[in-house]
């Protein structure tokens, strides 16, 4: 018995936390009870920066690389869909079908990631978060200056996902199953991925990079791969935020929208793929409903309060902040049934 | 036991997610959008102000219904524009919405107007051409006028009375400003003006460093048309004069308006008698303007000195809603069909002079032709030169004729 778990171990269907079940179903049957503002806005633009803020996530958590590039990955993805596809700006749109767009905008934004790991991936901590910004900061004024490809300071707009199945794909209930469908997939890849041989010498090297070397590891080549797969979550990322606003302009890829990603992963913490959903719901719900709390010119303050809040008492973020009420629940409902039974 | 508190959470927030607040049926919801947030913050408050000031001479009813006003806020790029547009129009339910405040902002908004089809939205200070010129949307309307309007008769005015022949241009990089240089260079090259493309500048907005683009002004014209906003036309004033610059300058409207002229600084000798035109002028002597004014600076306090472009085309817009919702009687109920026809064919009496729309739904309406000069307490003001009546957006050819012109760019008119 022992020894057939043993083998058959890695293949048994793991139990389903009822909690997870819960969310499952609740993300299953969202649509049917919430107004289309919810479904849309909320939930699926949640869904989107929640992949994006995922991308930075697994390379932070697993790999120990902060990169504050990820968004510049989505939006290089975003632009090639308005190049190499069609857009109503007049620029560029050289109209290919919208698969082979979408894959290579991904394709091109993870090897663009790649690139990015290959400059960055031998520094650690601070410069690395600088030259990640700097390259996020050099693609900003790139493509507000650029008028021959990237449109310069309009960009573009019309950009519109495909009509498929008889489905337009940008209707509220379909495209929150896209984005729900995009983000479950990329959230097991992960969850699967940092068990693989590969994670596991990722979160190896985060730990001791000098060891793993010594090991006879590829230190570097396994921190470039991390970023490839990073810049493949990005891009598809980058594919559903263009077709949820329908345009892309160099606002899209600022320094703000940059940082709001970091915010969105610390906030919704690191150690778990699914802090950064939680993260990127809070954010917009905040981003949205902020401005009802409180006086019109001080919702901005609302937002950075309740950031700071979560850091401060709780450095993991949200997700933190929930293990930590689990732990002290179940520690207040054995000690009573303890006592109970001793008596 | 914990799986009943969780289900009751969930339950919580799924109610809390899902219930759209129910709409009162004795009131309207009508909503303001404009920044709050980023560069244009400022002009944002001031636009606002414009809102409140409309609402407060009808008390906040209209039509016998009481109006429930929803602020939202951008920070001028289009996809926060949609983004509180979409919240204000799908969350809270409103039928009425006035803004957004920024050119391409309001590209933005008048595509989302298509696919809202009953709910009627009034542009707020946004003054690009396209918003209204190509392609327009049923349920936009324009009660301000827009950028290249603003410049009526100030080609005419350098060319005719000023003597300039050439000119050369720096402006922001985007399409309002690309309106405004279009509406100022088009009479002015016609008549024979000229404004090469090598001498044409165009900066982002936020721009803080003018030292390469004052190097790189050529000697051989004879002003400098600007059009800059905000603080970057500060920032360039200052820089210019102290880089011992010496040619005039000519405005565009929110170069040289009340946001610029109130900063301090020695760029105030520098900047008198810089022409301009717009919408609005400070010292215009008809009596509803100054009645404005009064009630600008009484209702507050903390505002400019005299209410901004923004404010007055705000105020405008926001009074159109209203006097159309009086009209139909606050009813709305047939998805503001009726409301929007009203709309279509009204015409009102603003402090400045009378508006009324054309068949694209942008207004026909005065514009001032100014200059700045030295007020009586050592204001600077602009001073009215010439009220130029009645000006559409077609600025009086035939709308095929203007189509021909094509669109507004960096390049439009050649004029080289």
């Amino acid at each position: 018995m022992a020894d057939l778990s043993l083998i058959a171990g890695k293949n048994r269907l793991p139990t389903i936390h009822p909690a997870a079940a819960l969310v499952a179903v609740f993300l299953l049957f969202y649509p049917a009870f919430a107004s289309n503002f919810f479904v849309f806005q909320i939930g699926a633009y949640s869904l989107v920066l929640g992949t994006i803020a995922l991308s930075l996530m697994m390379l932070a958590g697993y790999g120990g690389m902060v990169s504050l590039s990820q968004l510049t990955v989505a939006g290089l993805a975003g632009y090639l869909m308005a190049i190499l596809g069609d857009n109503s700006v007049g620029v560029m749109g050289l109209g290919w079908p919208w698969w082979l767009t979408a894959l290579t905008a991904i394709f091109a934004a993870s090897v663009f990631s790649a690139l990015i790991g290959a400059i960055s991936v031998r520094t650690e901590g601070i410069y690395t978060i600088m030259i990640t910004l700097a390259i996020a900061v050099a693609f900003f004024y790139f493509v507000r200056q650029n008028y021959v490809i990237f449109n310069g300071f309009t960009g573009y707009a019309g950009v519109e996902p495909p009509v498929l199945f008889g489905v337009y794909w940008r209707n509220p209930t379909p495209f929150y199953y896209l984005s729900l469908a995009v983000a479950a997939f990329f959230f097991f890849a992960v969850l699967y991925g940092a068990r693989s041989t590969f994670g596991l010498s990722l979160q190896a090297i985060r730990d001791n990079p000098r060891r793993m070397r010594a090991i006879g590891y590829d230190v570097t080549l396994h921190r470039i791969f991390a970023y490839w797969l990073a810049g493949l979550i990005a891009g598809t990322a980058g594919v559903l935020m263009v077709w949820f606003n329908g345009r892309i302009s160099p606002g899209s890829v600022g320094v703000d929208v940059v940082i709001d990603i970091l915010v969105i992963a610390v906030v919704g913490g690191m150690r778990h793929p699914i802090g950064p959903f939680i993260g990127a719901l809070a954010f917009v719900l905040l981003e949205n409903f902020a401005i009802d709390l409180i006086d019109r010119e001080r919702f901005n303050t609302v937002i950075g309060l309740a950031f700071l809040l979560v850091v401060l008492f709780s450095p993991d973020g949200l997700l933190g902040l929930w293990m930590r009420m689990k732990d002290a629940l179940m520690l207040k409902r054995r000690t009573p049934s303890d006592s109970g039974g001793g008596q | 036991m914990i799986t009943d508190k969780r289900t009751l959470i969930a339950a919580a927030v799924a109610a809390t997610l899902a219930g759209p607040a129910l709409a009162q049926e004795d009131s309207v919801k009508m909503g303001a959008l404009a920044t709050l947030e980023g560069a244009f913050t400022v002009l944002g408050e001031d636009s606002m102000r414009g809102v409140k000031m409309a609402l407060e001479e009808f008390k906040y009813t209209a039509g016998g219904k009481k109006i429930e006003l929803i602020t939202g806020s951008s920070d001028a790029s289009p996809d926060s524009a949609i983004r509180a547009t979409r919240k204000l129009v799908e969350q809270d339910g409103v039928k009425v919405l006035v803004g957004p405040l920024s050119g391409s902002e309001g590209l933005a908004v008048k595509d989302y107007a298509k696919t809202q089809p009953d709910v009627t939205f009034l542009n707020g200070s946004s003054a690009a051409q396209d918003t209204t010129l190509r392609d327009p949307a049923e349920n936009f309307f324009r009660f301000g006028t827009e950028g290249a309007q603003w410049m009526a008769g100030l080609g005419e005015y350098v060319y005719k009375e000023k003597g300039y022949r050439s000119v050369a241009v720096l402006a922001e990089d985007y399409s309002f400003p690309y309106t405004q240089v279009f509406g100022f260079l088009e009479p002015f090259c016609r008549l024979g003006g000229k404004a090469p493309a090598d001498a044409r500048f165009w900066v982002p907005i936020g721009n803080k460093d003018y030292s390469s683009v004052i190097a790189a002004l050529p000697d051989d014209v004879d002003a400098i048309y600007v059009a800059l906003g905000g603080a970057d036309a500060v920032n360039f004033l200052t820089q210019y004069e102290q880089a011992g610059g010496d040619l005039p300058l000519v405005g565009g409207s929110i170069t040289v308006d009340q946001t610029v002229l109130g900063s301090k600084g020695r760029t105030r000798d520098f900047v008198v008698g810089t022409p301009s035109a717009g919408p609005i002028s400070d010292t215009w002597d008809n009596p509803s303007w100054q009645e404005f004014v009064d009630a600008y600076k009484a209702q507050f306090p903390d505002g400019f000195p005299s209410p901004s472009l923004f404010a007055h085309a705000y105020y405008i817009n926001t009074k159109a809603a209203l006097l159309a919702l009086d009209k139909v009687g606050g009813d709305l109920s047939d998805g503001g069909k009726k409301y929007r026809d009203v709309l279509s064919g009204l015409s009102f009496e603003t402090p400045t002079g009378m508006v009324k729309l054309d068949e694209r739904r942008n207004a026909v309406a005065d514009i001032f032709l100014t200059e700045v000069a030295e007020g009586p307490d050592g204001n600077l003001l602009n001073k009215t030169i010439k009220v130029i009546p009645s000006v559409s957006q077609t600025l009086g050819v035939s709308y095929d004729e203007f189509l021909k012109y094509g669109p507004v760019s960096r390049e439009n008119p050649k004029c080289g």
